[in-house]
């Protein structure tokens, strides 16, 4: 059976192609793949979209790759107030992004684990989000259709992996992860701990090992404010 | 315009809880409405939702009690009440929009007489803006409540016949908490249920872009 513990970050990143769409778990410095983004960046791979909540934290979390000129176009919900790599390049021109409501967001993500094709939503109904999309009315309420979105790989944090790659999550670290887990082709997740087998109740697992591909154990970052 | 003392942010927060039912299930947004959890009215229960996936959230972190993986929306280190659980992000904003939640409160920049809503990009400002959880929770909260000040800096009124700024979403405010007023969005229009003391119809009326009932 094909062994999804990596031995390190830079081997768990090392086919990740340019022009990749990636997704990046993490809200509020919390539950930020970050030891997986430094070694993105190491690797150096270039003309990357970027589906994550926000734009980075200064040179924290996706920061890093909007300063090294690594992200071409960036689906997102909320840049953040500390985004200052994102915002020069998205001044400059040299990075486009469409901005999405957080819950269409992870709805989008979670159609396209799902198989499901598109959705309508009242929300964005009026609004700059509607453009282009088309809308009607149902059950006297209009709404719009959104489209999945789909990438090849998400990067994500968890606190505890099993060996076949059963996750636990602390806290509201949680946040994206298990959604973009489910929603790539390929997830990688950096954890705080490996544990054996059988050590967490089943009844605990939040992300059940079928979505997780690549396991790399590494101490967590965290970037303030 | 009156210069007469005007309600602060945190009395218009304390004024804002009060519209609370016991036992509702509560998101609170940016700007004054996070004010709202320290103004409770005593004997009142809530729980507060926030959209990375915590229901039940606690008061803030005290000095060395932080965790970083426990934030609330703004980043803010927070602690979970007894009761209190996580989930991942796609289920807290199916709280937000399937109607699941009794009552929001956010900021504004703008509402409009029909009771839209613009508070996520001011016009012409710098950068890419961002719109976070804000049309998620306007489009799906039973009961929207904003809070904001009366007029702009400038003395602009903020409640207006039509937003000019960017919508957030489209009828769906219900109450406005301001510094002068609370005012209720009703199919007849805009009724002017309490006034700050000291202060009369006539007086808020002119600081009100849109007639009052």
């Amino acid at each position: 059976m094909k062994q999804k513990i990596f031995p390190s970050l830079d081997a768990a990143v090392a086919d990740v192609p340019d022009g990749a769409r990636i997704m990046f778990g993490g809200f509020g410095g919390a539950g930020f793949p970050n030891n997986l983004i430094q070694a993105l960046a190491r690797k150096g791979t270039k003309n990357i979209t970027a589906i994550s909540n926000n734009c980075g934290t200064r040179d924290g979390e996706l920061g890093l790759m909007f300063k090294n000129g690594q992200i071409r176009h960036v689906i997102a919900s909320f840049p953040g107030p500390h985004a200052n790599y994102f915002q020069e390049r998205f001044a400059a021109k040299e990075v486009t992004l469409e901005l999405v409501p957080q819950g269409i967001l992870c709805e989008r993500m979670r159609a396209a684990a799902a198989g499901i094709l598109g959705f309508y939503t009242t929300v964005g109904v009026g609004t700059e989000v509607a453009a282009g999309k088309e809308e009607r009315v149902i059950d006297s309420q209009r709404c719009i259709l959104e489209s999945p979105i789909h990438a090849d790989y998400a990067f994500i944090k968890a606190e505890k992996a099993d060996e076949l790659g059963n996750l636990t999550y602390r806290l509201a670290a949680r946040n994206f992860n298990p959604i973009m887990a489910m929603a790539a082709k390929t997830t990688i997740v950096e954890v705080e701990e490996i544990v054996p087998l059988g050590t967490i109740e089943p009844e605990h697992v939040v992300t059940p090992a079928i979505f997780v591909h690549r396991i790399v154990q590494a101490k967590g970052i965290r970037y303030a404010g | 315009m009156p210069d007469k003392p005007r309600l602060t942010r945190e009395e218009i927060a304390a004024r804002a809880a009060k519209e609370l039912p016991d036992g509702a299930y509560v998101n609170l947004g940016w700007g004054i409405p996070n004010l709202i959890a320290e103004y409770l009215p005593s004997g009142l229960t809530v729980f507060f939702h926030s959209e990375n996936g915590i229901l039940g959230m606690g008061r803030r972190a005290r000095a060395g009690e932080e965790d970083y993986d426990l934030v609330d929306a703004m980043k803010v280190p927070v602690t979970l009440a007894p009761g209190g659980s996580f989930f991942h992000q796609a289920d807290a904003h199916l709280m937000t929009r399937g109607g699941h939640l009794d009552v929001a409160v956010l900021g504004g920049f703008q509402v409009s007489q029909k009771g839209d809503l613009a508070n996520w990009k001011v016009p012409g400002a710098r950068g890419s803006g961002g719109i976070g959880g804000a049309m998620d929770i306007a489009a799906g909260a039973k009961q929207l409540i904003v809070c904001m000040e009366h007029t702009t800096k400038d003395g602009a009124p903020k409640i207006v016949k039509q937003c000019s700024y960017p919508l957030t979403a489209l009828a769906c405010v219900d109450t406005i908490v301001t510094d002068l007023a609370v005012i209720d969005v009703t199919a007849e229009g805009l009724l002017l249920r309490e006034m700050a003391p000291g202060w009369t119809k006539k007086e808020i009326q002119e600081l009100t872009g849109a007639p009052l009932l």
